[in-house]
């Protein structure tokens, strides 16, 4: 498999190269067909975790015949571990306005909302200062699009984009079924492209570089570089843009201690992998993919304690509407619970895991669907941990 | 605009569907069957449950069959290994949240979480029971609803019951994860809410979650006691629902087995609200006849129109919270039931010499809501309580089978006399549309000396089940006493359900709409759907049972309520007349606003 040896890029947060009006203007000279075929030719994947390709999802919702369409930044950045979308917000908001104001025009929409997790309340007056000025500016371009900010109120699965839509259109934030997806019915249930801060940012910088320079970084599957959060047993925690397609061992001799047990890759609901997988576990898409998050435990640290926060997580964090993530949650942390303390035989995990493998297909959104992959990756390499 | 049609396969075998139809009912076409929970014919899809899971070609997750909607070339699966094993999972963690107490609970034998157990034999528990303390104290503030959040399985099926089909929303869900749970706002007890008692959610409710308040205790106890004299009285849309629970298929009239069996439990005196339907529209008709008047000829601008029915206990309570401006407009008239209880302990005891203090008298109602009805402050003219306990359909079907009756080969028996007889036009005061019938029935007569001009009295454009129905009707060659109406048009609405209710009293409210007369049931279908009635339920269901009380009315010797010959002697020989000072004390109300929280 093609592999790309770690490499610290910076497009992300370089702003004297970038001047969002100019790509702005550069890009708004084009047809929003022309805009779109390069974002599909540059192969760039949503940012948040899925990897839906985005400019697809963009020539859907441009497809939809609707007289209102919106874009909407998912700034609901809620995933354990991740910390890269407040830093870009903090950092280079105006490309995420520019990407915004791009994806409107290529697809159509007047209007589009930034959805700010409530935790980050503290940057929203700095936010709506200058997205007061970007709109103005766009005003004065008479460029008929204007950005919005919305909060969130602090529920992890507002950033479940169909939950997002819920609880900006001021209901309880549940994920709906599917279909009909965003691109047909989604905020108020018109036409919507919903994109991650971060995917917002590289179409700013694919629109200023041209799909080319962002293809040459990245393997096939996973093009580009990507923002990675990194924190943990490491003696350089932080925010670093890295190029995809990296084998896991390179990025732990960069950022472990020396001692680095395991890497717990995509969050929470990511995958945990422990020293013997480094070599053979790739950073993308065909891989492992990732919203960014990589933490790294070091043999000081029980992987049952580790395992037991994040399934008290995702049992205060499920909505509660779906019987296999409400429930399953429960009994994933009250079984290993009971497995620990010896009123349930180890036997009892291979129940747990076959309920986890029906949670992953029998949820109804992303959350439930996704705690097996914590679940089954700490019980399978560090069963003993879990038991004794 | 035709639809597309979707060729899929369902376990292999082909079918051709509209676009939109979902996976379930695409099987369901081919009679295969998927087990559901959330979902409820009468709401929209949910999805939640995650018990309908089938298996789609080509698709890394399971879909929910009643929120998928099918597509060309699919290939479902419904009953695939990874189908069984997820459903059962499903089931059993469904299980460790909910308190199978199985034994003692109202729903034993009708719980769907029960069926859904058995048939995937599940048996001891493998998971770890999860059930709280303090969800097992029941609350049962209310009269008429108990809650018990320990058997609740989160479907919110009673959630879109409260919103989608009744608009109150006294039910919500709150919190998340493991902490969500159905509850009220700011967690308060149910009788401190908005809740109008209507029990649609009992209805809908898959387990024993949510339901009636029961006092079939109390009432053995009454009948058990020698020094009581019980009397009973049965609504109308019991009659052709009561079977349903005791071996009848829906739409099946028992009156006559129903008079039976009350006479075996031990009931002393066996009567029928029917009578005071009767009575009602006597009563209700002159006041709007008298309204009329007040506006037409006295032009008098204080006269609150157009009138409503006040009948629906479930109505009742929700206009005092969400439209207390329009409590003029209610019709004074107490409910069957309170006109019946008035009467039963004031003229019925002086007929009878039976002191009002010893008597008891019990309703059998299709209603939840007529258990808080009769227990309202205001309803207590016979100097006592009017009535005693009321119990819905469910509970009497309970009562039979715990008496031992094999009810379906009971003989026929006649109700007692006095208060005992009725016409066709009390029966469908069951029904929707059947008081506006009733009413149009008598008042025409009275108006112009002739009969409604419908076939056979049949007032076809006030039946069915739409949501809300309107009808006008011109009033010609009047006599002469009521000349004031010659030419009068009059104008008159049908809803039920209170969504409806509240659809009609905003385009009253907004000037859309003007009517003289609009009738309101708090229950979809009126009566026969009311929740106080066999489950399930269903539109299917609801519509056998209002044909079963039309054809009850088609069958009966007398059809017009002021033909009953026990009203008019009532009217002969202890109220007077409609209106007058008796009628006054014992049959009409005033009703006060309620805060909205």
């Amino acid at each position: 498999m093609e592999t790309k040896v770690i490499k610290k890029v910076d497009t992300i947060f370089d702003v004297v190269e970038c001047n969002y009006i100019q790509v702005l203007e550069k890009t708004l000279a084009k047809t929003a067909d022309e805009i779109i075929l390069d974002i599909i030719d540059s192969g760039l994947k949503g940012r948040g975790g899925a990897g839906f390709p985005t400019g697809l999802k963009w020539k859907f919702t441009k497809n939809e015949e609707n007289a209102v369409k919106y874009v909407i930044c998912n700034a609901d950045e809620g995933e354990p571990g991740t910390f890269k979308d407040r830093e870009i917000l903090d950092r280079v908001p105006e490309k995420v306005f520019t990407g915004m104001a791009i994806c409107g025009y290529a697809i159509g929409a007047k209007e589009g909302y930034i959805y700010l997790r409530g935790e980050y309340n503290f940057l929203k007056q700095d936010l709506q200062m200058k997205i007061d000025l970007f709109n103005s500016q766009l005003a004065d371009r008479d460029f008929d699009f204007k950005v919005f900010l919305r909060s969130g109120s602090g529920a992890y699965i507002c950033g479940e984009e169909s939950a997002l839509f819920d609880s900006m259109e001021g209901l309880r934030g549940e994920p709906r079924n599917k279909p009909p997806y965003p691109t047909v019915a989604g905020y108020n249930l018109k036409p919507t492209a919903i994109n991650n801060v971060e995917t917002l940012v590289y179409v700013t910088m694919i629109c200023r570089m041209g799909p080319e320079s962002f293809k040459a970084l990245g393997t096939k599957d996973s093009r580009g570089s990507k923002v990675f959060s990194v924190s943990g047993d490491t003696p350089t925690p932080g925010i670093y843009e890295l190029e995809l397609g990296m084998p896991l061992n390179q990025f732990v001799d960069e950022f472990g201690d020396g001692d680095t047990k395991a890497v717990q890759v995509g969050g929470a609901s990511g995958h945990c992998v422990p020293r013997k997988k480094y070599n053979d576990t790739i950073i993308g898409f065909e891989g492992i993919p990732t919203g960014g998050s990589m933490m790294i435990f070091n043999s000081t640290r029980s992987m049952y304690n580790v395992l037991h926060d994040y399934l008290e997580f995702f049992t205060e964090e499920s909505c509660g509407q779906c019987t296999p993530c409400r429930v399953g949650c429960q009994q994933l942390l009250k079984g290993i619970e009971a497995v620990k303390k010896g009123d349930k035989k180890p036997s009892y995990l291979e129940d747990l895991k076959k309920l986890a493998a029906t949670m992953k297909i029998a949820s109804k959104c992303g959350l439930g669907q996704s705690v097996s992959n914590p679940f089954n990756s700490i019980v399978d390499n560090f069963r003993e941990e879990i038991i004794y | 605009m035709s639809k597309y049609l979707v060729n899929l396969k369902v376990n292999n075998i082909p079918v051709t569907v509209e676009e939109g139809t979902t996976i379930l009912d695409a099987a369901r076409k081919l009679n295969f069957h998927i087990p559901t929970l959330c979902y409820h014919e009468d709401l929209t899809v949910a999805g939640n449950c995650r018990v309908c899971l089938v298996e789609v070609a080509g698709s890394r997750s399971l879909a929910a069959s009643c929120a998928t909607p099918v597509s060309e070339g699919m290939e479902v699966l419904t009953n695939s290994k990874n189908v069984r094993s997820a459903r059962k999972n499903v089931v059993e963690l469904l299980l460790s949240e909910h308190n199978a107490d199985c034994t003692k609970c109202f729903k034993n034998g009708h719980c769907e979480l029960q069926t859904l157990s058995s048939e995937y034999q599940i048996g001891q528990h493998l998971f770890i029971d999860l059930v709280k303390t303090k969800d097992k104290i029941v609350d049962i503030s209310s009269p008429s609803i108990a809650k018990d959040d320990s058997k609740c399985i989160r479907c919110q099926r009673c959630v879109r019951t409260c919103s989608e089909l009744q608009a109150v929303g006294a039910l919500a869900v709150i919190n998340k994860g493991d902490h969500q749970r159905i509850s009220t706002f700011l967690n308060k007890p149910l009788s401190e809410v908005v809740c109008t008692n209507c029990g649609q959610c009992i209805n809908r409710c898959p387990t024993g979650a949510l339901t009636e308040r029961s006092y079939i205790e109390e009432v053995w106890d009454a009948i058990n006691d020698p020094s009581k004299h019980v009397v009973v009285e049965t609504a109308p849309a019991v009659r052709v629902a009561l079977g349903e629970d005791l071996g009848f298929e829906a739409g099946e009239r028992v009156t006559g087995k129903m008079v039976a069996a009350l006479r075996h439990l031990g009931f002393d005196s066996i009567l029928d609200t029917d009578f005071t339907a009767d009575l009602t529209i006597l009563e209700e008709g002159t006041e709007l006849l008298t309204r009329l008047k007040k506006a037409l000829v006295d032009k008098d601008e204080k006269v609150s129109l157009p009138m409503f029915t006040s009948c629906s206990p479930g109505w009742i309570k929700f206009i005092e919270h969400m439209f207390p401006e329009y409590l003029p407009n209610l019709s004074t008239c107490k409910s069957p039931q309170q006109m019946f209880g008035a009467l039963a302990k004031t003229y019925y005891a002086q007929k009878k010499n039976i002191n009002p203090k010893n008597m008891v008298c019990v309703s059998i109602m299709p209603c939840t809501a007529k258990k808080f009805e009769a227990g309202r402050p205001e309803l207590r003219d016979s100097g006592y309580q009017d009535v005693d306990y009321v119990l819905t359909t469910r509970e009497l079907a309970m009562m039979i089978k715990q008496a031992g009756i094999d009810f379906m080969k009971l003989e026929d028996m006649e109700y007692d006399s006095i208060m005992g007889e009725s016409t066709g036009a009390a029966v469908i005061f069951g029904a929707s549309g059947g008081v506006m019938e009733a009413a149009l029935r008598t008042a025409y007569e009275i108006i112009s000396g002739r009969d409604v001009p419908f076939t056979n009295l049949n007032i076809v454009p006030v039946r069915g089940m739409e949501g809300v129905k309107e009808a006008k009707v011109m009033l010609k060659d009047v006599k002469p006493e009521w000349g004031f109406l010659e030419g009068v048009e009059v104008s008159i609405a049908i809803a039920h359900g209170l969504a409806n209710a509240k659809k009609v009293v905003e385009s009253i409210k907004n000037g859309t709409a003007n009517y003289h007369f609009v009738e309101i049931m708090g229950c979809p279908g009126g009566c026969i759907g009311g929740g106080g009635q066999p489950i399930p339920t269903s539109p299917e269901i609801r519509q056998k049972r209002a044909d079963a009380i039309y054809a009850e009315d088609e069958g009966l010797p007398l059809r017009k309520s002021h033909e009953n010959p026990e009203v008019q002697y009532l009217y002969k020989e202890f109220l007077g007349e409609p209106l007058g000072h008796r009628s006054h004390d014992l049959l009409h109300t005033h009703y006060k606003p309620r805060k909205r929280y």
